[in-house]
């Protein structure tokens, strides 16, 4: 499978594992999204270490994403941008705005653990 | 040139001998300069009797490539050299002083091809040396940029010296690399030791700034002089976004404030903007 | 040195093959990071504007060299309908912004040399390089070894 999907806590953690074709992108976005409303997921982290390239469509549906998951009350975190990658798309004038990144996993949890509100206990 | 050839062995050891007299080649064993000797031997006398230095050249690049990284100095190359144009000049007139028409006229043939090869030798050596002198340079000026790791998640960049378009485009891609490595989430890139950067360097400092943003963290840039800090704003870029701080000492201490302070990096545009 | 690639692109996963095969150039040319992530991207680009506006096209990718440097080449190539407006398409010119959505502004900072051939009801093709200087110390390694291989 080229992406892997599970579920932490209340977190979906999407791992990309090769590079995807257009098609795939899109069936991804489509998938996160219906789990975010499925479990009512509070975030989601895409890693995408294994992405060789990111060019404007990668980008663009990875902001259609994080849209999207917003208006279903969860948060995105792209993880895991290689360094030239991350040059090509600084020189391209790519930008995620206004989708946060993080260095790798660990990150982005602990950055979506101090973002999302946490309902008491009692509450959900 | 059968003389020289039967002789072989004979001048062959005569000269070794010769030059463990005259203490050079220290670094080498008995052995290699044995091996080395009669290889050399044997492309001298190639070369005198077919005129042509080609092989020579050949051999004494390839030769020298590897001595210089032994330590083998050019006056010690020269020396064995011109030891074995005695050697063997001196073996002919010996061997040739009955018949002095002869021995004129090997003589006139001998010398220049000596001379000649002990030339090609030479300067071969010498532009062999040159070029691992670069070579050297060059890894030198890698590694004379250390990415340091200062504690955890936080990297230390400290900048000297003259930076081109190359070095720079080297460094920007060393960080990055350091930041996935280190899993730093702050970098200090410190450019106290740089006098100028001309627009492209300029350019690569904010890409790299702007790259490791992407990557989830975030920089911190100190000892930005006047100079450089007109250069950047020449350029269009926004001082207020880059996050620059007098001094290495202020930069770090800002770094610590960042590290503190979860999340950090990671903005797009430096502030965040809700969904 | 071998010769040049050519691909036929129409479906998605060609850009796939696309993208895989000009990293793969580069790389076989020594070209360091960041350059064959560069130049696959601006493939990406290209090759994607092939599928989404024209239906298909072809790439040709060919290594290049000179006494200084390598460089790569690469042509993509269209029958399409054109481009009315190239310089808009390019992003110069005041009235244009982004490029019109056809990545050409962005494709063209990522590689050192970029054209843009345009004929209404003709196609278009783009062309654009990217080199890298071979220092003194390759030239010279391989000086070494074509002496070595052709000792006369």
């Amino acid at each position: 499978m080229s992406v892997a999907i599970l579920r932490k806590g209340d977190y979906i953690i999407a791992s990309i594992q090769s590079d995807l074709s257009d098609k795939e992108v899109l069936a991804l976005r489509d998938d996160l999204i219906e789990r975010v409303g499925r479990f009512r997921a509070l975030g989601i982290v895409v890693d995408v270490a294994a992405l060789d390239v990111i060019d404007s469509f990668i980008a663009r549906a990875l902001r259609s994403i994080a849209l999207a998951a917003r208006l279903r009350g969860a948060r995105t975190v792209i993880v895991g941008i290689q360094p030239e990658v991350a040059v090509a798309m600084v020189r391209f004038r790519l930008n995620l705005e206004p989708l946060r990144t993080a260095l790798d996993l660990d990150e982005a949890l602990a950055l979506l653990e101090t973002w999302t509100e946490r309902k008491p206990p009692d509450g959900r | 040139m059968e003389y020289l050839r039967a002789k072989r062995g004979e001048l062959r050891d005569l000269w070794a001998r010769r030059i463990s007299e005259a203490q050079l080649l220290r670094v080498m064993t008995a052995e290699e300069i044995f091996s080395e000797v009669t290889a050399v031997y044997d492309n001298y006398v190639d070369a005198l009797e077919t005129g042509s230095i080609e092989t020579l050249q050949a051999y004494a690049r390839d030769l020298s490539e590897r001595i210089i990284r032994r330590g083998v100095e050019t006056h010690e190359v020269l020396g064995i050299v011109l030891l074995l144009r005695d050697v063997l000049g001196r073996s002919l007139l010996l061997n040739y002083e009955r018949d002095r028409d002869l021995l004129q006229r090997i003589l006139d043939a001998y010398e220049p091809a000596a001379n000649r090869i002990a030339v090609t030798v030479g300067v071969s050596f010498v532009e062999e040396r040159e070029r691992v002198i670069r070579e050297q340079q060059e890894a030198i000026r890698e590694l004379s940029t250390p990415v340091l790791q200062v504690r955890d998640r936080l990297l230390i960049l400290p900048i000297i010296g003259a930076v081109d378009s190359r070095r720079a485009s080297q460094l920007m891609q060393q960080l990055l690399g350091a930041i996935q490595r280190n899993r730093a989430r702050v970098v200090v890139i410190d450019i106290t030791g740089v006098a100028s950067v001309d627009v492209a360097v300029a350019n690569h400092l904010v890409q790299t700034v702007e790259a490791a943003r992407l990557m989830g963290a975030s920089c911190v840039i100190t000892g930005l002089s006047s100079r450089i800090a007109q250069t950047l704003v020449d350029l269009g870029v926004d001082l207020e976004m880059m996050n620059t701080v007098g001094d290495l000492q202020g930069g770090l201490e800002e770094a610590e404030r960042l590290l503190e302070h979860r999340p950090a990096g990671g903005e797009a545009t430096g502030h965040r903007v809700d969904m | 040195m071998e010769g040049e690639i050519h691909l036929s692109v129409e479906t998605d996963a060609d850009l796939v093959v696309a993208r895989a095969e000009g990293r793969a150039l580069a790389q076989r040319l020594g070209f360091r990071p960041p350059d064959p992530t560069l130049i696959a991207t601006a493939i990406s680009e290209l090759a994607r504007n092939l599928v989404v506006h024209v239906g298909h096209g072809e790439i040709i990718m060919r290594p290049l060299v000179d006494d200084r440097r390598y460089g790569v080449l690469v042509i993509v190539r269209d029958e399409g309908e054109g481009i009315p407006d190239v310089d808009a398409a390019l992003g110069l010119g005041h009235a244009s912004r982004g490029g019109l959505g056809l990545g050409l502004p962005g494709a063209r900072r990522l590689m050192d040399e970029f054209e843009v051939e345009s004929e209404l009801g003709k196609g278009t093709t783009v062309t654009m390089r990217k080199w890298r200087v071979r220092d003194e110390l390759e030239l010279l390694r391989e000086k070494r070894e074509r002496r070595r291989s052709d000792p006369a």
